[in-house]
């Protein structure tokens, strides 16, 4: 069973998203998610700037095995980028929840939270899965 | 009914993800397989290969039926443990498989043969054997491990007794050798140096054991899928199959057209379709971020103007190149780019000979 940290939330379609405070929120893919891509070989972000609609792709992980498209779990301005993920794509396979991170958005409606996925819920989802 | 190869305990105590591999459990990586496939380019891995068939073909007219039922002459064997590749075809001049032929004698030969296309080469190989004296003979009783890098020879030398040593000393590429209960050649599917060792089963385990304690990493089929595509080799299924002609896979080498009388299964078939022309398979490289994948539409545009349509045939990020590089089957024309349809976008690639690493370095 992969790591589901409990203070995250999640979107169904394996996005992760924490509170950093003043309503930004980062964004990165769980374990799971990286465990089913395999080892990644570009990460294609959004640029700083971009405004996202949640549930629109706004990156690519693109992976030995496939292209993913990573969507926006959350609406809102991304305010940054990780661009150690440019030459450093396997972070995202060795720290999915930590260096491995995306990029940043300032949301516009914190209301869409509640849309998203508690860890226990998230975890449920997978065991459907498999 | 899925089968296990005997190392499948091993693979599980170096922390192998499974897959299904055309029925059987196999390892696709052990953790990274970037990580495995720079092991192979720059120290030494292994692989377990025992899903791959053997056959041993012997009797009076072994040479007699191997030259009716393969496009490569075995007649240009004449080395004891020399080795051959080539297609084993069709009437129609396409290709059933592609395999490895070892000689000992004109009258003892085995093939290694792949494992997804084992029933139906059993059933063609039985089938055009039965007009000649000689047996056929799978063995099923065997394991085989692939060791490959640029020290796996030193390291496997350490695993193996003075006699399995002296049997293999100075062996050149290309060439097997039976040594105590091994049978080991210099063969391989990554472009590196090293030897693949057929085993016998209650062996098997030992060996492994033996070389991941000389430090020989375990590598899993995803490596070896982009390690023999760096290297520019076919995956049967893939780059070829019943439908594809060799002249159409980059196999055109691998077909002795001389001697004239030798009238081998598919000759007449592929005469024609030599007379035609037939498509051509190029080697493909991008320069820009993403990864060509099997099945993505390519565009060439010949010396006419005229855009004709080709196939991406095999495709991956190569680890040592660190871009992406495919295998591409395209219309006859002298062209050096194309391009490769990847998410809704036509992408420029450069068209390349079909071969991008051979012993760690780029081609």
């Amino acid at each position: 069973m992969a790591n589901i940290p409990a203070e995250l939330r999640y979107a169904s379609t394996h996005e992760w998203v924490r509170s950093e405070g003043d309503g930004v929120y980062t964004v990165g893919i769980s374990e799971h998610a990286q465990e089913l891509l395999g080892d990644m070989v570009f990460i294609d972000l959004p640029d700083v700037g971009d405004d996202i609609d949640a549930g629109d792709d706004c990156a690519v992980a693109e992976s030995v095995k496939a292209a993913s498209d990573i969507y926006a779990p959350l609406s809102g301005e991304v305010v940054e980028i990780n661009e150690e993920l440019e030459d450093s794509p396997e972070q995202v396979n060795s720290d999915a929840y930590g260096d491995g991170w995306m990029f940043k958005v300032k949301v516009s409606d914190e209301s869409e939270l509640e849309n998203l996925l508690s860890a226990e819920d998230y975890a449920a989802t997978i065991e459907e899965d498999e | 009914m899925t089968q296990q190869t005997v190392l499948h305990q091993a693979h599980l105590d170096a922390g192998a993800k499974l897959v299904d591999f055309h029925g059987w459990k196999m390892p696709i990586n052990y953790g990274s397989q970037i990580e495995e496939h720079h092991a192979v380019r720059q120290a030494a891995g292994m692989f377990d290969v025992s899903h791959m068939t053997i056959v041993d073909v012997q009797g009076e007219q072994a040479q007699a039926f191997l030259r009716k039922l393969l496009a490569n002459d075995v007649a240009k064997l004449t080395v004891k443990g020399k080795a051959l590749y080539g297609g084993m075809l069709n009437h129609e001049g396409g290709v059933i498989d592609d395999l490895i032929t070892y000689y000992f004698s004109e009258t003892d030969y085995r093939l290694v043969v792949n494992s997804a296309t084992r029933e139906k080469d059993l059933a063609w190989i039985n089938q055009q054997a039965s007009d000649f004296a000689v047996s056929i003979t799978e063995r099923p009783e065997l394991a085989m491990i692939a060791v490959q890098g640029p020290q796996a020879k030193k390291l496997t030398s350490a695993v193996l007794d003075n006699d399995q040593n002296l049997a293999i000393e100075g062996m050149k590429p290309f060439f097997g050798v039976q040594a105590g209960d091994l049978f080991i050649a210099t063969t391989g599917y990554t472009g590196e140096q090293g030897y693949e060792i057929v085993v016998p089963q209650d062996k098997a385990v030992a060996l492994w054991k033996a070389l991941e304690a000389q430090g020989v990493q375990p590598c899993g089929l995803g490596a070896r899928d982009t390690l023999r595509l760096e290297a520019g080799m076919n995956l049967y299924g893939q780059d070829m199959d019943e439908s594809v002609s060799p002249l159409a896979a980059n196999m055109g080498w691998t077909i002795a057209w001389e001697p004239q009388e030798r009238d081998f299964i598919g000759r007449k078939a592929l005469e024609e379709q030599k007379a035609e022309g037939t498509d051509k398979l190029v080697g493909l490289v991008m320069e820009t971020k993403g990864v060509m994948r099997a099945g993505q539409a390519v565009t060439v545009v010949n010396e006419y103007g005229e855009a004709l349509p080709g196939v991406v045939t095999s495709g991956t990020f190569s680890p040592t190149l660190g871009q992406s590089i495919a295998l591409a089957r395209i219309a006859n024309c002298d062209v050096e780019e194309a391009l490769v349809e990847m998410r809704k976008k036509q992408v420029k690639v450069k068209v390349v000979k079909p071969v991008f690493v051979r012993n760690g370095a780029k081609v």
